[in-house]
């Protein structure tokens, strides 16, 4: 018997075990793909937004505001990238000067700090890139970057250091009422827990319909990114946004924590809760609207397209409640839901606190992580102390992003433990360069054949039926 | 008859006409080397082809391996079935012979490959 | 810090050609770094024939032929390092590297040959829309699952790209057992050799689709099928020609790139078209000191030609590390867009050199001309020249040696 459940190993569902481990409880994650950080959590805008957005007294700004404040601690504790880099609002004509005004004076009621309005020759001289028609912007100094997946796999990497399960594959199909206490059923394997998080992404309202809970829908809705090469990392330094219209937020032009530059989304609301293809017209919508807002963003070193769905909520708010005694719904949480996660995190331990939830302090509770990039950053000198001890770390595997075997060993041994390409992928960027694996994905199929104790043929892509070798040569039939 | 051909010979990939009657060549154009307009000959009378692919080792790993000669091009994939079944002793050096007279094609299958 | 007269990045073809002139041309203090677990670079998973037909008068498969040089490096005792991974070059060339045994050290080379050869082209980089299942790999990629590691990436295969091993992998994977259902080719030609076109499909009636290409990927875990379109002049899609071919697996052989992020940290500037350093008739960068060989430098279709260029640069480094000098002149060799580039881009020697260039386009009927001014110096007819075949010419010193500039262009009958 768990004392709790969280469904849902994306960045929400992280936050909240590793928040949950800090107390002496039974704790248990639990989701349903091979892997954790597969949902919106492995594909949004990677931004830490100030919080100058949302509607001033919603969930969202209050939660953004705090989150975002609490961010930079939450990455140092465990091993994140996290680079505090601005950002910028740019408007091309009167009407978006009006927004970004509007803009300026929510920020400040939400409590955001250091808020500016540029003009065109504060805009440029900060960021030489940014097109020469726009004539204005809002400078947010707080607003940072952070990779999503990374933080991901650190909290539920952490919860696990700090006693908690996962559980991937697992398909919660049913939540059967058990009075006071429930049981979370899926095709293999039933788990007994007393409260249950709902932090299911775009199926969180299905898991709040287990429980009787139809006070509101979510849907998926797309959003697709083109990420160029890190030789255009540079471009600009600042998260660059386009004035917010009825259509949404735009297309951004920003760098990322590990030097790429990310341009995307797109915003159209679609039906299938699976959907993450890209579409012709999304990125060209992408790279048409990247380029009127900076100049030269060379599409040609492009290295690859993908597509995230946000989980829409029904009521334009973040719905994080108690529509029932132990139940906890964490829903809805589109943008900026990353910015928000550490403060929804503490949130929802408020609101366990409240309903009688007894927390009591776990005394061995180590909130650091040690970063899986540390050997990456270390001098030429520690590097070879460390080799020294474990040679693996003197050996490239993959070229582009220069990924050691050791760093790739000591990923797949260390919690949560990748067991796909794309899993060692997110967590070690073997594979994340230019050549996307061409070279090193061989090698990396043997090193997780080998410590996995599985045959070459079984390893996949991402789980399931995601075979990346279908038999040997000389069998096929 | 006029038959048109590219030949495979070398990378320069000559295109040849062939003049046939009656199933014989009469004439051969478009050749820049004797083994060109021998290819020619060859691949309206009788196509051949050399074959290169891998074979088992003791070990479960594979080895490269080729025809030392070309082999009648309709029999490439009966030759690939024996390919398939044999199994290469290790360690094998470039040259050692696989398979002898693969089909009685008067061609062997030799390793193209060192491997201890 | 360690002294050594020659590194050498890369211990495939290049690498290993360049290490032996080098040393035939007096070089004894010199070292070869290889990524790899064994010299021979990719020749050793191009297991088809076709090698060495120009170099040994024989066809040779791509071990035997990395064999060839392999055993030459042994004989003469030429250091190399396996499983050693350059890190960086600095332009007074220091060399960085890391393997198991040494960790991390640095040389510091009187002369360096850059010989680090070239990736395919990734899927990302062509945008293609829909689904991210398994099952697209680069021909390479499975090339080096089916050959080295002896495993089949898939049964039911599209090719998309015709080069060279993309037509080799059709083959390859046919013989295998698989289904090779078509390749498309977004060109309205081919960018492999009329040979392989033979051989590898026409041999196994595999369609070659020109003016095609996938359009859309589809399959939510294993690749299920892509729709393919034939495209109009603009290479756009065309919408009524989408067709949909079930599959799983989707190789792409879409171009090569010269590998050259290292070149870039010792500061050598780049060909846009080639992706290869600018070099004169040596093979020598504009940054004194070091050369490129090979497909770093531009891609090849022979690996006879990358030998053959990697001797020049190994002898010219060993002639730089001398302080030989022969008589200098300083021609920069332009283009005219229908030969899209020249090796070497400048001749700095007054000797003869041989001038390898590509063109744009399939053409016919055509005369290379190259011209000092309005003065033609040189030129050949040829009956037909295309992109997926490098030509050469080779220029008498007295053609360039008191001219500033030679333009090469192609005129089109």
């Amino acid at each position: 018997m768990y004392d709790i459940v969280v469904i849902g190993a994306g960045v929400v569902g992280g936050m909240i075990a590793r928040e949950l481990s800090a107390y002496r409880l039974a704790l248990c994650i639990v989701e349903k793909k091979h892997d954790v950080a597969m949902g919106a959590s492995s594909a949004n805008s990677a931004i830490v937004h100030a919080g100058f957005d949302a509607k001033v007294g919603s969930l969202k700004a209050k939660l953004n505001v705090r989150g975002s404040e609490m961010m930079e601690k939450v990455c140092e504790e465990l091993g994140v990238k996290y680079k505090n880099n601005g950002s910028l609002v740019i408007g091309f004509n009167d009407e978006d000067r009006a927004t970004v005004e509007e803009l300026y004076k929510r920020g400040t009621a939400n409590g955001v700090k250091n808020l500016k309005v540029l003009d065109s020759d504060e805009l440029h001289a900060i960021e030489p890139n940014v097109s020469k028609n726009a004539v204005c912007a809002l400078h947010a100094p707080t607003g940072s970057i952070v990779c999503p997946y990374e933080l991901t796999v650190a909290a539920i990497g952490n919860a696990m250091d700090n006693g908690a399960d996962l559980k991937l594959d697992f398909e919660v199909t049913d939540i059967r009422d058990k009075g006071d206490y429930f049981e979370i059923v899926s095709a293999g394997e039933t788990l007994q827990a007393k409260y249950i998080i709902n932090a299911a992404g775009v199926y969180s309202d299905a898991i709040a319909k287990m429980v009787g809970d139809t006070s509101f829908t979510v849907h998926p809705r797309r959003g697709e990114y083109v990420l160029l090469d890190k030789e255009c990392g540079t471009l600009v330094s600042h998260t660059i946004f386009r004035t917010p219209s009825k259509m949404g937020k735009g297309i951004l032009v920003s760098p990322t924590v590990d030097g790429n530059l990310l341009t995307g989304p797109t915003s159209v609301d679609i039906e299938d809760k699976d959907d993450r293809s890209t579409t012709p017209e999304g990125l060209a919508h992408v790279m048409r609207e990247a380029l009127e807002n900076v100049d030269s963003v060379m599409f040609n070193k492009t290295i690859t397209s993908f597509c995230g769905l946000r989980a829409v909520g029904s009521t334009g708010d973040f719905i994080i409640n108690l529509p029932r005694e132990r139940f906890v719904n964490v829903a809805g949480i589109e943008s900026p839901g990353l910015s928000s996660a550490p403060a929804i995190a503490e949130y929802v331990i408020e609101l366990l606190a409240n309903a009688g939830m007894p927390l009591e302090k776990n005394a061995s509770y180590q909130p650091r992580r040690v970063a899986m990039h540390a050997f990456r950053e270390a001098s030429m000198e520690e590097k070879n102390a460390i080799i020294k001890k474990d040679p693996a770390y003197g050996r490239i595997i993959c070229r582009c992003e220069t990924v050691t075997e050791g760093e790739i060993l000591n990923a797949i041994r260390t919690n949560p433990k990748p067991r796909d390409l794309d899993g060692v992928k997110r967590r070690t960027r073997a594979q994340m360069g230019r050549c996307q694996g061409g070279f090193c994905s061989p090698y990396i199929v043997e090193m997780l054949a080998k410590e996995m104790n599985v045959s070459y043929e079984t390893v996949t892509k991402f789980g399931g039926e995601s075979l990346i070798n279908v038999g040997k040569t000389k069998e096929v039939k | 008859m006029i038959r048109e051909l590219t030949c495979i010979v070398c990378p320069k990939g000559c295109p040849l006409k062939v003049e046939l009657e009656n199933g014989a060549v009469m004439n051969v154009t478009g050749f820049t080397c004797p083994r060109g307009k021998q290819y020619a000959i060859d691949e309206c009378t009788h196509p051949m082809r050399t074959i290169t692919s891998t074979a088992r080792t003791d070990n479960g790993e594979v080895i490269p391996v080729k025809t030392d000669r070309t082999v009648p091009k309709e029999s490439m994939f009966d030759c690939m079935t024996e390919i398939n079944k044999a199994v290469v002793r290790l360690p094998a050096r470039i040259g050692d012979t696989v398979i002898e007279n693969i089909l009685g094609t008067g061609a062997n299958v030799v390793a193209t490959a060192n491997m201890d | 810090m360690k002294q050594i007269d020659l590194v050498i990045i890369g211990g495939g073809p290049a690498g290993m050609s360049a290490a032996v002139a080098a040393y035939e041309s007096g070089v004894r203090n010199l070292l070869i770094l290889e990524r790899d677990a064994h010299l021979g670079g990719i020749l050793q998973q191009c297991i088809h024939n076709g090698f060495g037909l120009h170099r040994f008068g024989e066809e040779l498969t791509g071990p035997e032929y990395a064999w060839r040089y392999e055993k030459q490096v042994w004989e003469l005792n030429i250091p190399y390092m396996l499983n050693t991974m350059v890190l960086d070059i600095s332009p007074d060339k220091v060399v960085t590297a890391t393997n198991s045994e040494e960790g991390i050290f640095q040389i510091q080379a009187k002369a360096v040959i850059l010989a680090m050869g070239c990736r395919e082209r990734a899927k990302g980089a062509l945008n293609i829309a829909g689904t991210r299942p398994a099952g697209i790999y680069s021909a390479g990629t499975a090339q080096k699952y089916v050959n080295l590691k002896g495993y089949m990436p898939g049964k039911n295969v599209v090719i998309l790209g015709s080069g060279d091993i993309g037509l080799i992998m059709a083959r390859r994977m046919t013989l295998e057992g698989a289904k090779v259902h078509a390749v498309c080719e977004l060109m309205p030609y081919s960018g492999g050799l009329a040979r392989n076109i033979e051989q590898c499909l026409n041999d196994f009636n595999i369609p070659l689709k020109l003016s095609h290409t996938v359009v859309e990927i589809h399959g939510k875990e294993r690749l299920e099928g892509v729709t393919i379109a034939k495209v109009d002049e603009r290479r756009r899609p065309i919408a009524e020609t989408r067709e949909y071919i079930p599959c799983d697996t989707l190789l792409l052989s879409v171009g090569l790139i010269p590998e050259n992020e290292l070149s870039k940290t010792a500061s050598v500037p780049l060909d846009r078209v080639t992706g290869g350093a600018v070099v004169d008739q040596d093979r020598q960068t504009e940054v004194e000191g070091i050369f490129a060989c090979g497909n770093v430098l531009h891609v090849h279709d022979l690996v006879d030609y990358v030998s053959e260029e990697a001797e020049i640069a190994g002898k010219s480094a060993a002639a730089y590390i001398a302080g030989e000098n022969a008589e200098k002149v300083d021609v920069a060799l332009h283009t005219d867009g229908k030969i899209r580039y020249t090796v070497p881009q400048r001749i700095t020697q007054k000797k003869a050199v041989t001038v390898f260039f590509r063109v744009a386009d399939v053409y016919r009927n055509v005369t290379v001309k190259v011209k000092d001014g309005d003065n033609v110096v040189y030129s050949r007819k040829k009956p037909k020249v295309a992109p997926g075949e490098m030509e050469s010419i080779t220029l008498k010193p007295e053609t360039f040696a008191n001219a500033g500039a030679l333009s090469f262009e192609l005129e089109v009958q």
